[in-house]
């Protein structure tokens, strides 16, 4: 039983930040129906900018906790800016392009951001500067780290947070009605543009909190990092309906549990037959489970017949 | 159709021919590297177009294509490799091949009836990956795959005797084994274009095309969704095989790292950008996409240098760059995509007005 409550923990923290990935791209489907490819991207790019900020204030005589507030402001900064324009350059122009048309720009945006970031920070991994004491606790024989208690708790407010905003004020209840109905939000006087924007840059800002959680976590980035996380992300939203904000939370946290559990008892359960590295495979097995028989996800609303 | 058309088209087609056979003599002058780049362009084709009876004719959007160009693949190179120690000819193989892709089809297609859209697209993925990660961890217990490493010393080509490695001479003309690979592939590329073109106004290319645009109205005027949508996972994904075959033997290598997503979504970026749906449009796209990365990377290393007399960044990554930067620019410019069907055309400025 130890096994399994130290994997439903360490699920937990992998689902939390899943969860904040997973709510940026639900945000921006849930408002124009466009799957942002390339927000795994910036993740990555949240989570190197952070790596490079807080390298050079502590070179610059900082103390690590001011030099990581630093790091996260700037990556959070960064992002929003980022998200911001590739809204502007690869999304707008296309708002009434045929519906594959945006995928491709975004697949696009997302070799172009890689390749950016592979010139700028290089091929190699890089090592992930340790914002947070390195302190253990143990609870009824489970493990579990301090910062392993701070992404939960973090992603926990951030979402909080989130859910107030979208159900608390004007701009949240604009976002609410264009998700409805874009042409009616704009007549009652909801600037769309505006919406939207503001649908990308939360979403960036979430990504790149996100990022610095991965950094934190594992300790090392790549510029290929991106990639798997935004997947994984991605699949968290649609197992739980994307466009559903309350459904990539727990979209999230449960595919993150799923995975965990999965890579603990994989041998056992196949006789030692598939091991730990089929780990990737849990994800996707799980999704295609549930949508066969909730074919728009765990909280979906159930989608009209046109696509 | 009026006569002097009927010739003009005929003159096109005999021009295009012959522009066809010659051009891998052409490419040879530029070296065996630039028949290679064709070969893999024409590959590429043979891809987009089975690819584009699923998203293009019937409107499933399939982002793991490239899983049953992976099936067809490593059927080949388990099937004629020293890894198992068979050596089974191409007429057992490639039926063999495709018929498994075909299933491999039909699997997924199955359970993802009811979905539509981006959900569609996300199981599609999900099912590639899938795939991939098998071929990946499958040499232990029982080394089925080789895992990582891969399989080598494929089989290439052959008929009888007439093998397609290797340089022979037919008729005084010496042809090396990029150059016979072309043809061969040449020749599939004119099968699955003419079967195409058959199936796009046939009753099941309209029936698809009426899925395309409005399931629901199609399926009142009593068309059989399910079944059709499963032809279409089924043929896209026979096509996928049989070009897996090919790349298996052509190369003489696989291992997981060819079955990426990445390839999958490069597949789909052909046909999206070509346009969707429009043969010649898809073939546009397929050879473009595949040809421009590679005329790339002899490009942006020597630009450089002239302009700024050394290398300022990495050519890898610039040559990347630069194609994905083409790719949200065609997209920008041309949303329906480069070579768009002229009906599509059509809606679209209608749409726009």
């Amino acid at each position: 039983m130890d096994i399994f409550f130290q994997q439903i923990i360490n699920g937990l923290v992998q689902g939390s930040i899943y969860a904040l990935v997973a709510l940026g791209y639900t945000m921006v489907y849930g408002i124009m129906g466009l799957i942002n490819f390339a927000h795994g991207e910036v993740v990555m790019i949240g989570t190197l900018v952070a790596i490079t900020v807080v390298g050079t204030l502590v070179d610059a005589g900082m103390p690590v906790a001011l030099a990581g507030l630093g790091g996260v402001s700037a990556s959070v900064l960064v992002c929003m800016a980022l998200g911001w324009s590739l809204e502007r350059v690869a999304y707008r122009p296309l708002r009434h392009a045929p519906r594959l048309t945006p995928l491709i720009t975004a697949i696009g945006m997302s070799i172009v951001l890689q390749n950016l970031a592979m010139m700028i920070w290089g091929r190699n991994y890089l090592t992930f500067p340790s914002l947070l004491p390195r302190l253990h606790f143990e609870l009824g024989g489970t493990h579990f780290t301090f910062i392993q208690v701070v992404i939960v708790v973090v992603s926990a407010a951030t979402m909080g947070g989130l859910l107030l905003l979208v159900y608390r004020t004007r701009l949240g209840m604009a976002m609410r009605a264009t998700a409805q109905n874009p042409a009616v939000a704009s007549l009652m006087g909801v600037n769309i543009n505006r919406v939207i924007a503001a649908a990308f840059v939360i979403g960036s800002a979430l990504a790149a909190l996100a990022g610095i959680m991965v950094g934190t976590y594992y300790e090392i980035a790549h510029y290929q990092m991106g990639f798997m996380l935004g997947l994984k992300a991605f699949t968290a939203a649609v197992l739980g309906g994307i466009g559903n904000m309350a459904g990539a939370m727990l979209g999230g946290v449960l595919l993150g549990i799923i995975e965990a559990l999965g890579a603990g008892y994989i041998g056992d359960l196949t006789g030692g037959f598939l091991g730990s590295h089929y780990q990737d495979i849990f994800a996707f097995v799980v999704l295609i489970v549930v949508l066969m028989f909730k074919p728009s996800g765990l909280f979906g609303e159930k989608t009209g017949d046109r696509a | 159709m009026k006569n002097g058309r009927f010739f003009r088209s005929t003159a096109g087609v005999m021009a295009g021919a012959v522009l066809l056979l010659v051009l891998p003599f052409v490419a040879a002058m530029g070296g065996q590297a630039w028949v290679r780049i064709l070969d893999f362009a024409i590959l590429y084709v043979f891809l987009a177009l089975g690819l584009n009876i699923v998203v293009g004719f019937a409107g499933l959007l399939d982002l793991g294509y490239i899983a049953f160009y992976a099936v067809g693949a490593y059927t080949w190179a388990l099937l004629a490799s020293p890894h198992f120690g068979l050596h089974l000819p191409i007429w057992v193989i490639l039926p063999i091949g495709a018929g498994l892709a075909c299933i491999a089809g039909v699997l997924l297609g199955s359970p993802t009836l009811k979905l539509r859209g981006d959900y569609l697209a996300i199981v599609t993925l999900g099912f590639g990956e899938i795939v991939r990660i098998f071929m990946n961890n499958l040499n232990a217990p029982i080394n089925i795959t080789n895992g990582p490493q891969g399989i080598t010393l494929i089989d290439p080509v052959a008929f009888g005797s007439f093998k397609f490695s290797g340089t022979t001479e037919i008729f005084g003309l010496a042809l090396t084994g990029p150059q016979k690979y072309y043809y061969l592939l040449i020749a599939l590329c004119v099968l699955v274009v003419i079967i195409n073109l058959r199936l796009q106004h046939s009753r099941i290319g309209r029936a698809w095309q009426a899925i395309r645009e409005d399931e629901v109205a199609a399926k009142a005027v009593g068309i059989n969704t399910r079944n059709l949508k499963l032809l279409a996972f089924a043929m896209g994904a026979s096509f996928g095989g049989v070009a897996g075959g090919v790349f298996s033997a052509m190369q003489g290598f696989v291992s997981p790292e060819s079955f990426s997503l990445i390839e999958s979504i490069m597949v789909l970026a052909m046909v999206v950008l070509g346009g969707m749906g429009h043969i010649p449009g898809v073939i546009l796209g397929a050879v473009l996409l595949s040809i421009l990365p590679e005329a790339l990377r002899y490009g942006v290393g020597p630009i450089q240098t002239a302009l700024f007399g050394r290398l300022l960044v990495d050519p890898e990554s610039l040559r990347m760059l630069v194609f994905g930067l083409a790719l949200v620019l065609v997209m920008r410019f041309r949303p329906a995509g480069l070579w768009p069907s002229p009906e599509r055309r059509r809606e679209l400025e209608e749409a726009g007005q």
